[in-house]
């Protein structure tokens, strides 16, 4: 009972974030809310039992992630959004509106949150969790799910990750050509 | 009753989804749309643990005595997602950062402006 | 930077701190949650601390990003490489268990050889995409 009552208030935490996000216009506080947000997600996966998912976010969005777009706001010396009131909230807001009410008309088909016998539960997750020991001897199945029985999935996301790092360092990696250097290599290129 | 209890979670993270989603359509600032498109992110993950669940269910860690588990899998493929989500969103600020260094500016209306005044 | 007394005396005592638990977390995470995504960035968070309080140029000169572009291909070469080693010893790709004498054996080492390349290259990406746009800022 206690696990739903936690999970209803992180719930709400989390949409209040989202909406504060959406509202503010100043990018750093919008950053930090940010970091919240992750925080939170982080709290609710330990809630529904995903501890190394909860881990990782925790290390990730919270961490990682904010430094970096702290980074971003340091570099383009953009501190606040602008509002330049061309943009009609109507037209986005609506297609949100639609767009949620399909999906939330989707959900009601959906088993009920928990469910031991929904389908998600009776396919590949009772084999992995009876064959982990025996197969592997690892206790933690997501350690053995990860590397062993889908480890040709994780080396795709290692490769992934790798790659976006080669492709930061040919974006922003090297030494920064200023705009007049440029001008004078092309005043150069002329004569 | 029982059936909003059981579809809180799905409804909440839909509307996080689309908050996610209303940032990306309706903001013009660059940082601001990548942050959007952030929790769009978080949100599918929070669907994908949803779904996982078990009521009454331990930490995938097999321990004795503990009968019932949550779901491994999407753990498994939430996990992988969460640090691929942080490298796309690092290139994604990259491009940001080179955008104000060619442009400018980081707003939309002011980069598309620019290209047309070409 | 040179008053942030505090700072540098905290954070002097938390690196350790941080990269013992790094190191923790990617050797045990066969048996507690954890494992070689979780532990290449909080490895990295370290390096990006150190760097915040003392200054990118002192980060660094302790992992030069020469070195961090290594490592970085080294991980994902790690983990395919196991792959192939799986292959000439009679089994299919990234199949562990034909690495050892026992399949348990092969899997568990099969499993920890893998969780450190994807820790290495893990913490190398991060580090690189931190230091690429610190290193932006600079004149």
């Amino acid at each position: 009972m206690i696990d739903i009552v936690i999970n209803i208030v992180l719930l709400a935490f989390l949409a209040i974030t989202a909406i504060a996000i959406v509202r503010m216009t100043n990018l750093f506080a919008i950053i930090m809310l940010f970091g919240i947000f992750s925080f939170l997600s982080a709290g609710l996966f330990v809630v529904m039992d995903a501890v190394d998912v909860a881990f990782t976010e925790a290390a990730v969005g919270a961490g990682i992630s904010t430094v970096l777009m702290i980074a971003t706001i340091a570099l383009t010396k953009v501190q606040k959004e602008k509002h330049t009131g061309k943009h009609r909230p109507w037209l986005p807001l609506a297609v949100v509106i639609i767009t949620g009410a399909t999906l939330v008309y989707g959900t009601l088909d959906i088993p009920a949150f928990g469910d031991p016998e929904a389908p998600a539960q009776k396919h590949v997750a009772p084999y992995y969790i009876k064959q982990s020991i025996p197969d592997t001897g690892v206790p933690n199945v997501v350690t053995a799910v990860l590397a062993s029985y889908r480890g040709f999935d994780t080396l795709g996301e290692v490769v992934v990750v790798f790659t976006a790092g080669i492709a930061v360092l040919l974006l922003i990696g090297g030494k920064r050509t200023k705009q007049s250097a440029i001008k004078k290599e092309r005043e150069k290129d002329d004569t | 009753m029982d059936f909003i209890f059981s579809h809180y979670n799905y409804w909440i993270t839909i509307f996080l989804m689309m908050v996610g989603f209303y940032i990306v359509i309706s903001r013009g600032n660059l940082i601001k749309k990548i942050i959007g498109l952030n929790i769009f992110q978080v949100s599918a993950f929070l669907l994908y643990i949803s779904i996982g669940a078990v009521q009454g269910g331990a930490a995938p860690i097999i321990t004795e005595g503990v009968e019932l588990y949550s779901n491994p899998l999407p753990h498994v493929l939430i996990l992988t997602a969460i640090v691929v989500g942080v490298a796309t969103t690092a290139l994604a600020l990259a491009l940001v950062v080179r955008i104000k260094e060619s442009y400018g500016t980081i707003e939309e209306d002011e980069i598309h402006e620019h290209d047309h005044s070409l | 930077m040179t008053h942030n007394l505090i700072l540098r005396v905290i954070s002097k005592f938390l690196i350790p701190l941080i990269i013992l638990f790094a190191l923790y977390v990617q050797f045990h995470g066969d048996f507690g949650p954890g494992g070689g995504f979780q532990a290449g960035v909080i490895f990295s968070s370290s390096i990006i601390l150190y760097a915040l309080v003392f200054g990118l140029d002192a980060a660094e000169k302790i992992i030069p990003t020469a070195i961090l572009r290594i490592l970085a291909s080294l991980g994902a070469l790690i983990y395919a490489s196991v792959g192939i080693a799986s292959i000439f010893s009679g089994g299919n790709y990234l199949n562990y268990s034909v690495l050892a004498d026992t399949p348990v054996a092969g899997q568990h080492l099969g499993i920890l050889l893998v969780e450190l390349g994807v820790g290495i290259t893990v913490s190398a990406v991060m580090l690189i995409i931190f230091f690429s746009f610190v290193g932006r800022s600079r004149p």
